[in-house]
Parts: structure tokens; C-alpha cells; sequence
């Protein structure tokens, strides 16, 4: 026997395009008022030893495109396999390979546990300059047992072809000789090219544990 | 008159775990849809309070594994006492909120009568290996139409491996009519998991203000 399946019109409420339904405020009608929420989950990528992290639009269910004019990419709990190591994002804008060409500033402030130095500046070592180089987000990772990064990444506007791509990140981390130190990068990708891929990485070994995910602003 | 229930199977449309049902963009259809990822918890809004405290498990906040990341937003925080400082502590174990931090304190600031700008590291309120609460929303008028408002991000809490980072920004109309605006950021040097977090002025109440927790999910 064929499954007679409710239509669009079926429900005694008013179709209202890519609204989804629920119960009215009394609870005794139905109403097409619900939307999904501004942020959108897209990805996660758990690092295990991984030399790379990468979110590339049309792969594995990522969608890195027009759908959004915003993406956020959250960190958690990044851990370097390497003492030192400088935990990096790079852009991708045609071909395979994450060069986009980027300008950008970053600065940090930092506090050491012992009390002792506390302060903030501008940072010419991660600053770029027109380079096709990683853009560390954040500097001197530690590799003790306990020791992390995590922030996030803003991405605007990845699918334009009339504009520079801006990209803001903020990172804390638990600095290789115990300081807590936080970066504050910003620039844009010199191009007017669609940047449809995204890659993490560390300066130097792998990442040994951490997440970073991917969500779409609305 | 027997009631029709109808089942999963019953609409027009492939189902998807996990999403919603809505309308078509044309409005002629049924299509699967997503749920947002971040979730409004709890919302404290003061009365002359001494403190707000979200504690997992208590008065339905959720603050464990369920998500990576939470979020805390205070808005229009306004002190009962001129020139108080918004703080937060964070809870590892017992009931006090004292979890051992490490922390960055910097502001932008400019005054009303425009002779006074600019940017500097205040040593005298980021933390080194210190179990006082830190500052977050410094200094803030109690007038009638003063206030501070920011956000709080307060990633993987529930980590008994890492360090627990915290990242926040806030403005402040500052008691001498400045606006602050204060960046703030370190971890809590435990691997021990954050529990609960509380908010307080260092000085007088919080007499009126709201704070809202939201999870965001990774899954």
C-alpha cells in the first residue's frame, strides 16, 4: 500500500519560505515563524599528530563559499608536538596550495606566572608583509602536558571576487617559558580570487591534540 | 474518535537525523533544516546582587563536556557603587572560586572631553599564579545611564588535560567619563575541570545588569 505522505499544505499553518514550524506562544496552534539559529556548525577536525588541519569547500561535507559572508573557527586546546612551535593558518585561492598573498598586523600582550614581566606590543617577527608565508596566529607554543592555545579565527567574505579577504583572529596560549601571552592578528588576503580552502598547521612538527571547527554567520 | 498521530515518516520529504522540518525557499515544499549552534543556557539578571553564579547542574545551567566552548555576554552591567570593577572567577573543585590564574590585561581609552586617548598594558590588574578574580570591566560609572557590556569566551572547561583559556573584550563608561575598552585574557592553571563561574563587583553590588550563558556546540 502506498504511504500517503503529508504535503507542504497540509498542516493548518501559512507556508512561509525557509521557516520552520512550531508551536504558536499559546501551545494550541501552529505557526511558521522558527529559524535556525545565526551560527551555523559546518565542521570539526580533531588533530592527532596531524601535520595539517584543513577545511576545503566541497570536501568532507565542508562548505567554505557564498553560502555565508562569515565563517568562524573556533580552537580548542591546541597542543604542539613540538616545544616552540608557532600555530599558523593559511588561505587558499586557486591551485592546491595555501598562498594567498597576505598583509597583516599582529600584536600580544603577555604575563609571565612568575609576576615578573608583563606587557604588550607590536610583533614584527608575525606580521606579513604581500607574503605567500603562513600567518602565525599565535607564537611559542608549549608542549608540556597541560599546556594549550585556543581562540578563534573570523573569516569575511571568502567567496569575493571584487574584494580583499579580511580574516581577525584572537588566540590565548600558555607560552613555551610560562607566560600567558594572547595575539591579536588581522590583514586580508591580497586577492580578489575566492578563497576556498583554509589549513592550520604548526611552524614546526605536528599538531599533537586539539579542535578546530568551522561555523557559518547568518 | 481516535486522534491521527502522525510518525517521522509521514511528510513529504527525505528525512535527516538530528535537523528540523521547515518550508521550501519557494514555500511550496517541505525541506530538512538545521538547528542553530549556539544555545541560549541561563540568563541572570541582577537585583542588587553580590554575586552571579553559574554552576553546573544547579537551576538548569549546563557548563561540562556538552560543550567546547561557552560563551558569557554581560550587558548593561551597572554597579551599585561609582567606579567598581566587573570581575569573574572561576570554580575547580570546591565551592570557592578560586582556580589558580595567569593572565593579560590591556585597554584602549579615550575621554568625552576628546584630550585624553590611548592604549596601555595596566599591570595592576592582570593575574600571576593568583586565586583573586580577575578583572574584566574596570572602573564603571554608576550613573543613571552608565554601564559596561562585553563577552567572555571560556573554552573546554571540562579539559582534565589542559589549561582552561579564557578570552574577553568589554567597554566601560568608565566613572570619569571615559570609554574603556578592555581586552583580558589567560587561563586557569589547572587541570582540574571549571564547574561553575561567578561574576561580582570588587566593590558594592551589581545593581542591575544581565548575564547570559551560551554553549556552542561542535557536532
Amino acid at each position: 500500500m502506498a504511504l500517503n505522505k503529508l504535503k507542504f499544505n497540509s498542516l493548518n499553518v501559512t507556508p512561509t519560505a525557509g521557516k520552520a514550524v512550531g508551536f504558536n506562544s499559546n501551545a494550541d496552534g501552529l505557526e511558521a515563524t522558527l529559524e535556525g539559529n545565526a551560527m551555523v556548525f559546518i565542521k570539526k577536525l580533531t588533530a592527532s599528530s596531524s601535520a595539517t588541519l584543513s577545511f576545503v569547500n566541497g570536501t568532507s561535507d565542508v562548505v567554505l563559499d557564498s553560502t555565508y559572508k562569515e565563517y568562524m573557527f573556533t580552537f580548542s586546546s591546541m597542543h604542539p608536538a613540538t616545544d616552540g612551535a608557532h600555530f599558523q593558518v593559511g588561505f587558499r585561492d586557486g591551485g592546491t596550495d595555501y598562498d594567498a598573498v597576505k598583509t597583516s598586523s599582529f600584536w600580544r600582550a603577555q604575563h609571565e606566572e612568575s609576576g615578573s614581566t608583563a606587557k604588550i606590543g607590536y610583533d614584527t617577527d608575525f606580521h606579513l608583509t604581500q607574503s605567500t608565508s603562513f600567518q602565525t596566529i599565535i607564537g611559542s607554543e608549549s608542549a608540556d602536558n597541560d599546556q594549550a592555545s585556543s581562540g578563534y579565527l573570523h573569516l569575511f567574505d571568502p567567496a569575493s571576487t571584487t574584494f580583499v579577504k579580511h580574516y581577525i583572529a584572537v588566540v590565548s596560549n600558555s607560552n613555551l617559558n610560562d607566560y600567558a601571552r594572547v595575539g591579536y592578528t588581522a590583514g586580508y588576503c591580497n586577492t580578489t580570487t575566492a578563497i576556498d580552502a583554509v589549513q592550520f598547521k604548526m611552524s614546526s612538527g605536528n599538531i599533537d591534540a586539539g579542535t578546530i571547527t568551522l561555523y557559518g554567520i547568518n | 474518535m481516535a486522534l491521527t498521530k502522525y510518525n517521522y515518516n509521514s511528510f513529504d520529504l527525505t528525512t535527516a537525523a538530528s535537523k528540523g522540518l521547515s518550508f521550501n525557499s519557494d514555500a511550496d515544499g517541505f525541506e530538512t533544516s538545521s538547528g542553530g549552534s549556539m544555545t541560549l543556557i541561563k540568563t541572570l539578571t541582577a537585583s542588587s546582587s553580590a554575586t552571579l553564579s553559574f554552576v553546573n547542574g544547579s537551576s538548569d545551567v549546563v557548563l561540562d563536556s556538552t560543550y567546547p566552548i561557552y560563551l558569557f555576554k554581560f550587558i548593561s552591567i551597572h554597579p551599585a557603587t561609582n567606579g567598581a570593577d566587573l570581575k569573574v572567577g572561576f570554580r575547580d573543585g570546591s565551592t570557592a572560586y578560586d582556580a589558580t590564574k595567569t593572565t593579560t590585561y590591556f585597554s584602549a581609552y579615550h575621554n568625552e572631553a576628546g584630550d585624553t586617548s590611548g592604549l596601555a598594558y595596566d599591570d595592576g590588574e592582570d593575574l600571576a599564579q593568583s586565586a583573586n578574580f580577575q578583572n574584566i570591566c574596570k572602573s564603571i560609572g554608576n550613573g543613571n545611564d552608565e554601564s559596561g557590556s562585553g563577552f567572555l569566551y571560556l573554552f573546554n572547561p571540562s579539559s582534565t588535560t589542559f589549561v582552561k583559556h579564557f578570552i574577553s573584550n568589554a567597554a566601560s563608561y568608565e566613572a570619569n567619563d571615559y570609554i574603556l575598552n578592555i581586552y583580558t585574557a589567560g587561563y586557569c592553571n589547572v587541570t582540574a575541570a571549571i564547574d561553575g563561574v561567578q561574576f561580582s563587583m570588587n566593590t558594592g553590588n551589581i545593581d542591575a545588569g544581565t548575564i547570559k550563558l551560551y554553549g556552542i556546540k561542535d557536532s
